[in-house]
């Protein structure tokens, strides 16, 4: 155990014990949900489905039924694809990169924020496997033994590289995610009474035990994956946006694109993460855990990530000018003051100038504030990727090809679906899994603990 | 044949524990193990823990998945159907390396991290449907256990030696015979 200096503020609120850590994180799965948390589901629930039907009905008559045209042939599948990915990528910074910095505050919403990944990451999955048209013919994505004349996949295209970095982004998260549940998990099954629960959560649990030998392994497993997985997120989003940047595109055709999406993921992702973890500290009274403190984190992360998308949005600007490409020139006058100037101007004040009323500590400790604020950052990193990707294929090299985009109602349909989907998981998660790592916040009690800190204070240590 | 006393030393606290765990060593008594909720830092050197090498595991397997990569793409671009796309032509591997290290390092992060995930979920025995292995099921919620295999003598120096620590319990469960190997 060490010792935390005074200054930091507490992380844990009140005078927990063990006993009463394990009562908070169990409460959601031993009680009944209340009656917000079915109004949400059924609206979730209902949205995912009508999702599954323009899914299928896009399915049975190809995907001539959305708003994509000749020139437009990437549009809201590739904008929800990114977005989405994007938004994947905060649960494994806050997972990963904040563990490697021993980051304490992590261990509140680490949990929470995997789920998130993991299930932000399916429906990215769903774009990208409809997106190809065929979607039964996707297993030629993969680099399978075929008669086709052992035709392979281009190795040297991002696509590919996309497939790859995206299956393996899924499934370490997914493993990532696990390994840390397996102590909650255990916990639940040597607490819950009712068997049937007792049966499921004994199953889960792998029969783990908590010996002094497999906590040691433990924490060597999340220490190796956390070092694999922070590159292994900057990776990620680099190549998403190489699926652009390797293009001949003027306004795609940019190096500064990689670090651009990455911080540009991180800064959606963590607005996600508040939107939601603000929802959770609410309707299962976890107060104590999330704090105030952990929202203002949070927002600094949202600060330092929408300033880095702000600069690179200017450099852009300035690079199209000072580059004298009048291709590229034309391409950002078009975002700004062409037909879809709209999008482009809804982009700059959601992730430009919102997320700098952060620096007023009134607006950023605000938790009212935060929650509209998470939801207008999402809004606005929507909007980039629409302008990213809409605008610029609406105008390319030879005006013949030029074109207008509106999407349809199935385009809508699907994008609602997998937002109505994402929620759907999330509540389920929320009602059967540990929603906080209890085994870590434990750990960080003596150190971190509001009542623990005073009694240091007092005894002057 | 020798028998011995299985004793589950139960601690409310981490800091008693550890200090028993101490004194239980600097008079001789070998801890068998110690359940925690928690991951305790800095007890696997009291209890004789040595340190895991599961991180080289993870290294090999990365090394695995660099090489698998290396040997899949050289196959199917270079050597099976060496296309020609955009003009260029994929004739040797070094000259198409850059395009080629995008798959080699995320082949390596992926056999590394499920080669460590699995080799990590074996070595402890956790797979689905196996019994729990904490001998007392409070030790996931907020109970510390030291678990000790003692002979008669050596039992009654550790139930006194687990009291004297602040001990809240120091129970019992039978007895183990071991039967001589040779």
């Amino acid at each position: 155990m060490h010792a935390e200096s005074q200054i930091r503020e507490p992380l844990i609120l009140g005078n927990k014990t063990y006993r009463n850590i394990t009562d908070d994180i169990i409460a959601p799965i031993e009680g009944k949900a209340n009656r917000l948390w079915y109004i949400l589901f059924t609206i979730s629930a209902l949205g995912f489905m009508w999702g599954i039907g323009c899914l299928s009905y896009t399915i049975g008559v190809g995907i001539g039924a959305w708003g994509s045209n000749n020139g437009v042939d990437w549009a809201w599948d590739i904008t929800n694809f990114v977005w989405w990915i994007g938004i994947g990528h905060a649960g494994t910074l806050i997972s990963a990169v904040l563990l490697l910095f021993r980051q304490k505050w992590r261990m509140a919403i680490n949990r929470s924020a995997e789920a998130m990944t993991i299930f932000a990451v399916l429906c990215a999955a769903i774009f990208v496997t409809l997106h190809t048209g065929r979607p039964w013919l996707d297993y030629m994505l993969f680099p399978l033994p075929n008669q086709f004349g052992s035709i392979w996949p281009n190795f040297n295209s991002p696509l590919l590289w996309d497939v790859f970095a995206i299956s393996t982004y899924a499934t370490v998260s997914i493993v990532f995610w696990y390994i840390g549940l397996i102590p909650d998990f255990a916990m639940i099954r040597d607490r819950v009474v009712k068997p049937k629960m007792k049966k499921i959560y004994s199953l889960l649990s792998f029969g783990w035990g908590g010996s002094a030998r497999h906590w040691s392994r433990f924490e060597e497993v999340s220490l190796v994956l956390a070092g694999l997985s922070t590159p292994l997120v900057f990776s990620v989003h680099s190549i998403v946006s190489m699926d652009f940047a390797t293009s001949i595109l003027p306004g795609w055709h940019t190096t500064i694109f990689p670090p651009y999406f990455v911080s540009g993921a991180v800064f959606s992702g963590f607005a996600m993460v508040l939107t939601l973890m603000l929802i959770v500290r609410k309707v299962y009274k976890l107060e104590a855990y999330i704090t105030v403190k952990h929202v203002e984190y949070m927002n600094i992360v949202i600060i330092v990530t929408g300033s880095i998308v702000g600069v690179a949005y200017l450099t852009e600007l300035f690079m199209a000018w000072y580059s004298g490409v009048e291709w590229e020139q034309y391409a950002f006058l078009n975002r700004a003051t062409g037909p879809m100037a709209w999008a482009y101007w809804i982009m700059m004040t959601c992730n430009v100038i919102s997320p700098q009323l952060f620096w007023f500590k009134k607006l950023r400790t605000s938790l009212a504030f935060t929650f509209v604020l998470s939801i207008v950052v999402n809004i606005g990193m929507w909007f980039e990727r629409f302008v990213i990707i809409v605008p610029t294929l609406c105008r390319t090299y030879l005006p013949s090809t030029w074109n207008s985009y509106h999407p349809t109602f199935v385009d809508v349909g699907i994008f609602v679906g997998t937002i109505g989907m994402f929620f759907t998981l999330f509540l389920l998660y929320s009602r059967t899994f540990p929603v906080i790592a209890q085994a870590e916040l434990k750990s960080i009690l003596k150190a971190s603990g509001e009542e623990q800190k005073k009694l240091a204070a007092e005894h002057g240590h | 044949m020798i028998t011995k006393n299985i004793i589950h030393g139960i601690f409310s606290d981490e800091v008693p524990l550890i200090e028993a765990c101490k004194k239980l060593r600097s008079s001789g008594i070998r801890i068998n193990e110690v359940y925690t909720p928690f991951p305790l830092h800095g007890i696997d050197p009291i209890i004789g823990v040595p340190r895991t090498r599961l991180a080289i595991c993870a290294f090999i397997y990365g090394l695995t998945g660099l090489g698998l990569a290396t040997l899949m793409m050289w196959y199917m671009m270079i050597s099976d159907w060496n296309a020609d796309i955009g003009g260029k032509p994929n004739w040797s591997y070094y000259f198409n390396i850059p395009a080629f290290i995008p798959i080699s390092f995320e082949a390596t992060v992926f056999c590394a991290a499920h080669g460590m995930a699995l080799t990590y979920l074996l070595r402890c025995m956790l797979v689905p449907g196996a019994r729990p292995k904490n001998p007392d099921p409070r030790t996931t919620d907020d109970k510390f256990m030291i678990y000790l295999e003692l002979n008669e003598e050596q039992s009654k120096k550790a139930d006194e030696i687990l009291r004297s620590e602040g001990a809240e319990e120091v129970n019992y469960k039978g007895t183990l015979v071991i039967e001589a190997k040779y």
